[in-house]
């Protein structure tokens, strides 16, 4: 049993094994033209086209839209998102009148939501930013909802002998006892928002934005674009990803590493 | 005019509605406790010890008969009386400071006199040194002995423990043991003990209260007249356990003490093979 690697690859440059041969493979594919189609262009031309993207300022014009789209979205969404949560979890009355209504139109795939919301709001910035609140909103008010209703009963009691009254109650045991839930329900609303973005641009094509770019890339045949782009939006999706995992390392170091006991 | 920290339980009796009709879980219980005492309660699984405590600290209401402290009835929970649980029940998001803080949320103090009776109750319960570890990060029996500080931190006139060190192994228990009789020397205040150790009833209370199951109620109240510090292993001490356990053997109705050898009448002798059926 070897407890030291005598693997030639170092374990941090492991994960990079594959795409680094992935990209050969894409780059050997160019030049030796596997392919005759047009749609195959080499790496090279790739990097040219994004050097090109940043000098011109394009690039950032274009994330600049979708960003700021995104970011609209996310603030609208999971403030109404934490607001209809708390209010789910705290009333049983709220729940039981809304609560119906809520989880029927849960269940309507986002992508339904376009034709009703581009009639209402048109086809420019208000439509799409409608669309981003509506994927943030509901996984934080279901994560919401379920945090506050999982606060441990023993501490409820444990309050209850330390005479908590209502607003200690919910500011000192009921928010923090949910938070690990609400965190991970925003987690989950910066990605969703960040993909319905995309979709956003997609299916109400005007403005700019990243998903504008690749798709004029697509009508212009220029593959170097889109595959541009889409690294664009991976990147982006994966910076926002790790933002979120760190806040959420951050406010929860509480939790140590086991499971929370009382 | 009764002295601060008087309880009195007049015929409490509690029954819980079952599908079979009603459960009574407490009958008739009748106990009174001087401010100051240590009064430890043992007895089985379900005689109601922990319904007992529940219903002095607040935490359950209806019931018929009377708690009184220092001749007023109790109503629901008060700071005048704190609670130690089996779990330490500490909020996992708090310090242990901010857990201790928590006794004082309501309490009519300035912050300054706060911090300083956060800081004398670490020091009272020995964690020096602790303010700022998570929950997480402690053991059982530090956990343990932060709730006891948040139990005290608000200076209760009663200290109400549910099997305290329940849930730790035998060498903690009785460190903690140790601990809980110096702090209740320190602090003088009225605690009642709930545990199903013997040992640990003897060591720490006054008086034990024996309670029997179906339905609750006390059996009998042996007092223990041994002088502190005790020694488990000493004669008088096995003396007053022998007293307690019997209750736990001998049925109701036999109240004396039973002979030490009943003489059993000569075998027959074997003159003939039976078939023992």
């Amino acid at each position: 049993m070897q407890s030291r690697d005598r693997h030639p690859v170092p374990k941090a440059l492991r994960g990079w094994v594959l795409p680094v041969l992935l990209l050969l493979l894409w780059w050997l594919a160019a030049r030796e033209h596997w392919s005759s189609s047009p749609l195959l262009v080499p790496p090279g031309k790739v990097w040219d086209t994004a050097v090109e993207q940043v000098r011109s300022g394009q690039l950032w014009v274009a994330l600049a839209a979708s960003l700021r789209r995104d970011l609209i979205g996310l603030a609208i969404g999971v403030s109404g998102g934490l607001a209809f949560g708390i209010a789910f979890g705290l009333s049983r009355l709220f729940e039981r009148m809304i609560g119906p209504t809520f989880h029927t139109l849960k269940q309507i795939s986002l992508f339904a939501w376009i034709p009703l919301l581009s009639v209402w709001f048109g086809l420019g910035d208000a439509a799409k930013v409608a669309f981003l609140s509506l994927a943030a909103f509901f996984p934080v008010v279901l994560n919401t909802f379920e945090g506050i209703r999982s606060v441990p009963p023993e501490l409820i009691e444990a309050a209850r002998v330390l005479k908590f009254n209502r607003r200690q109650w919910l500011l000192k045991l009921v928010l923090p006892a949910a938070s690990p839930s609400i965190l991970a329900g925003i987690h989950l609303a910066l990605i969703y928002a960040w993909l319905a973005t995309l979709g956003a641009e997609y299916l109400l094509v005007s403005g700019e934005g990243i998903g504008n770019t690749m798709i004029d890339g697509r009508e212009l045949f220029l593959m170097d674009l889109v595959i541009f782009g889409v690294l664009v939006v991976g990147f982006v999706g994966f910076a926002l990803n790790w933002l979120a995992a760190r806040l959420e390392r951050r406010l929860l170091a509480w939790r140590g590493h086991s499971v929370a006991q009382f | 005019m009764t002295q601060v920290g008087t309880l009195e339980i007049q015929h409490l009796s509690k029954s819980y509605a079952v599908s079979t009709g009603d459960l009574a879980v407490l009958d008739d219980v009748t106990l009174t406790i001087a401010p100051g005492e240590f009064v430890s309660i043992v007895g089985s699984s379900g005689c109601g010890k922990s319904t007992l405590l529940r219903l002095i600290v607040g935490l359950e209401d209806e019931y018929q008969g009377q708690v009184l402290l220092d001749g007023e009835r109790i109503v629901g929970t008060s700071l005048r009386r704190g609670i130690v649980f089996q779990e330490h029940r500490l909020f996992p998001w708090l310090t242990v400071a901010g857990n201790i803080g928590l006794g004082l949320l309501n309490a009519a103090l300035t912050p300054g006199q706060k911090r300083q009776a956060v800081r004398e109750h670490i020091a009272l319960v020995g964690l020096h040194g602790f303010e700022n570890a998570y929950p997480h990060q402690l053991s059982g029996g530090m956990a343990q002995r932060v709730a006891i500080a948040r139990a005290l931190v608000s200076k209760p006139e009663i200290l109400l423990l549910d099997e305290p060190f329940g849930a730790l192994d035998a060498l903690t228990r009785a460190y903690l043991q140790q601990e809980l009789h110096r702090i209740w020397q320190a602090e003088g205040i009225t605690m009642i003990l709930v545990t199903h150790d013997v040992e640990e009833a003897i060591f720490l209370g006054d008086k034990v209260v024996v309670m029997e199951p179906r339905p609750g109620r006390i059996r009998r109240i042996v007092p223990v007249d041994l002088a502190y510090p005790r020694e488990r292993a000493g004669l008088d001490f096995s003396t007053v356990k022998q007293r307690v356990l019997r209750e736990f053997s001998a049925d109701s109705a036999s109240l004396a003490e039973p002979p030490l050898k009943s003489p059993l009448p000569p075998a027959p002798p074997v003159t003939v093979w039976q078939f023992a059926i």
